[in-house]
């Protein structure tokens, strides 16, 4: 691996009758990114429980306590590379808490590989996963169609299945998906291509993980600087600087550009993109930095540097979709926090819209709000928020809400 | 920079940068664990990167076993003077000498009692976020565990009770009493370790590079012959070209046989190695398929 690599992030999911675990081991196999003491330990543990071949997807058991219960917590984070790209994994399980654990992994995914058994084809399941990876606003989509040994190999079964599959996905506004016919057990289609499946021409699933383009993942165009620490070293050498750090969380800012502070609405120009490697000209997301501004302005953590040509909208209220994270259910009569980029403030549920059923994409009005529930709310804060539509912006249309008693992160918000 | 050369080192060095300032803004009295080792070389540049032109917004801590190789020490109280900023030493000798530690035989490990002196310290100067070096590649009770993590009274990690982590917002509340441990390098690989150091031309302590070593071979790893650790009868002494690839209690940190002098070379080793860099170094990682889950359980990083 160069130091020139890429970082792609992506998720896979699909039940453990799919093949995921499986998937994933052979993925790490084939890439040869497994290690012989960690093949010893899962051989080991593989000859133990009476199986005759090495069971791969052993490879993504974790703790203790999960091997003693049999089950899986949360999200566990894997890592491998390939000469062209760096790879992390979110891993989930699919049990019943699997709304709120994919939600999660898929925040931060580039990708999402959806495993289906070719034999069942798209289940209930399958459209589960794809409506919360499009809630999610995930940019790609593969269709893993797993199990092709056990299929014949066969084209028209694959066929068949990508026609259903693709006309799901058109409802959702999935635009990029790619369908691969593979074998995990087998490893066809997965690293390698395999000998049996010689009709399908497109890319295998490590191909596409390599190639596929991650540059427009983020929003390139809106300027969008949350401030999260105000710099003031009042050192003898940096006796007036004042600079504001944060991360550029969408599009791109240079020396000289106007930008407007909010939620003031004050403006100023862009002195200085100060750096520990020397001063750029030009800064662009997912940057870290420090900006010093021509003017001395209030500004402080929370506030948001944006530019004129295209702001953020400055509200208290906003509509969203909720993913109920807690085993507490939402109480409408409490006040919560919300942390939204660098800014928390105090907030309600002013009306909870209605519930989707994420089986069947269907509406429920007026519901309780429990964990794994995907629900429409209207909400107040208490101080004006700097805020994008999610689907425009991932980073400025998203948001956490916290119980206060608790401290608990309780639900993830999109703004829609 | 252009766009198109925004790499993997980059995207992972501004993802720490942005979780430090974060700690420095939401937490009341954070500080940073900094042993000397590679990693916390790595997490001390990236606090460069996050917090200049000013002073780190709080101090280096480091939690000694008295188990050290000397050269560590030495870069540890180097850069930690270079930079000008606070080093705060706590001692498991502290520990040992007001009887909340008592060891039964010297020459053991001491990375299990680590924990108590760490809550200790974390109790005196009433830190209540401290960040640590751990990646999340490094054993599998780490790749489950969040980048803020929460920790009761007792400093004890509950991996069936953790808070889930969405986009880059971090929820950094605690109640009082209660403190964070946070990892941000938690998605950085032992890779991506070697190449910043090449990138950023770290300097880090000279036991990293191929050296030759008195060593005896026991249980499959070559174990570092030192004031704590004498050869047993019938064990033969044996001079070996190693380095080490962690660096930890020096009773329990095995070096890996090596010939590569230079961060280039070692990249090149990493890239072919078959072994994880815990199960070829450490010890007291042996003991059981759960000891680091345990130890975490207990207060450990």
């Amino acid at each position: 691996m160069s130091t020139t690599t890429q970082l792609l992030r992506f998720i896979t999911a699909g039940s453990v009758d799919d093949g995921k675990s499986t998937l994933i081991g052979r993925l790490l196999h084939d890439s040869k990114s497994i290690f012989e003491d960690q093949y010893s330990a899962i051989s080991k543990t593989s000859e133990k429980r009476g199986m005759t071949a090495v069971d791969l997807s052993l490879l993504t058991d974790g703790l203790q306590a999960e091997r003693e219960q049999g089950i899986t917590i949360d999200v566990a984070y894997r890592y491998f590379a390939t000469p062209k790209r760096k790879f992390i994994i979110g891993d989930t399980p699919g049990h019943e808490q699997y709304t709120r654990n994919m939600v999660t992994a898929a925040s931060t995914a580039n990708l999402v590989v959806i495993l289906i058994d070719a034999r069942r084809g798209v289940l209930v399941q399958t459209r589960r996963h794809t409506y919360l990876a499009s809630l999610v606003g995930v940019p790609h989509v593969v269709l893993a169609v797993n199990k092709m040994d056990m299929a014949d190999y066969s084209q028209a079964r694959f066929d068949e299945i990508v026609a259903e599959y693709k006309a799901f996905a058109a409802q959702l506004n999935l635009h990029d998906v790619t369908c691969i016919p593979l074998s995990a057990l087998v490893g066809d289609m997965v690293v390698d291509r395999g000998d049996k499946l010689n009709w399908y021409q497109g890319p295998t699933l490590m191909e596409k993980l390599e190639s596929v383009e991650i540059d427009h993942d983020v929003n390139t165009t809106d300027f969008r600087f949350p401030v999260q620490w105000v710099c003031r070293p009042q050192t003898e050498e940096y006796h007036d600087f004042r600079g504001f750090m944060g991360r550029i969380e969408a599009g791109e800012v240079s020396v000289g550009d106007e930008i407007t502070v909010l939620p003031s609405g004050r403006s100023s120009k862009v002195k200085e993109i100060v750096t520990l490697d020397g001063n750029l000209q030009t800064a662009f997301a997912p940057q870290s930095i420090t900006i010093t501004l021509n003017d001395e302005i209030d500004i402080s953590r929370g506030d948001m540097f944006a530019k004129a040509d295209y702001l953020p909208t400055v509200a208290k209220e906003f509509a969203a979709m909720l993913c109920w994270l807690s085993e507490t259910p939402l109480d409408k009569n409490r006040k919560y926090l919300v942390k939204h980029t660098t800014r928390t403030a105090k907030c309600l549920f002013s009306s909870i819209d209605y519930r989707v059923d994420v089986n069947t994409l269907e509406q429920h009005a007026n519901p309780a709000v429990n964990m794994n529930d995907i629900v429409r709310v209207a909400m107040k804060v208490q101080q004006p928020l700097a805020f994008d539509h999610y689907k425009r912006n991932r980073a400025s249309g998203s948001f956490i809400v916290i119980d206060e008693a608790s401290n608990n992160t309780v639900a993830a918000g999109m703004i829609v | 920079m252009s766009k198109h050369t925004f790499t993997h080192l980059d995207a992972l060095e501004s993802e720490s940068i942005h979780i430090m300032r974060e700690v420095a803004a939401e937490c009341k009295n954070p500080a940073l664990l900094f042993s000397g080792g590679k990693d916390s070389i790595v997490m001390l540049r990236l606090a460069e990167k996050a917090f200049r032109p000013a002073k780190f917004p709080f101090p280096l801590v480091h939690i000694d076993t008295e188990h050290n190789f000397p050269e560590v020490i030495a870069t540890r109280d180097k850069l930690a003077a270079d930079l000008g900023e606070r080093l705060i030493v706590r001692s498991l000798e502290d520990s040992i000498r007001r009887g909340t530690i008592v060891i039964k035989n010297p020459d053991l490990p001491r990375n299990p009692f680590q924990s108590v002196t760490l809550l200790e310290t974390i109790a005196e100067f009433g830190f209540d976020a401290c960040m640590g070096g751990a990646r999340r590649d490094e054993e599998k009770a780490r790749a489950k565990e969040r980048i803020f993590s929460f920790r009761d009274e007792f400093g004890q990690w509950d991996p069936k009770n953790q808070r889930p982590e969405l986009w880059d917002i971090y929820n950094t509340r605690v109640h009082s009493g209660e403190n964070i441990r946070v990892f941000p390098i938690s998605n950085w690989t032992e890779m991506d370790i070697w190449q910043y150091i090449g990138r950023e031309q770290l300097h880090i302590p000279s036991i990293y590079y191929a050296h030759e070593r008195e060593v005896i071979r026991r249980n499959g790893m070559l174990v570092p012959i030192s004031d704590l650790v004498k050869p047993k009868p019938g064990e033969k002494v044996e001079v070996a070209t190693v380095r080490f690839r962690t660096v930890g209690d020096v009773t329990c940190t095995a070096p890996v046989e090596s010939n590569a002098r230079t961060v280039d070379e070692i990249i090149a080793e990493t890239a072919s190695t078959r072994i994880t860099e815990r199960g070829a170094t450490r010890m007291d990682d042996q003991t059981s398929d759960a000891s680091m889950e345990l130890r975490k359980k207990e207060g450990y990083f």
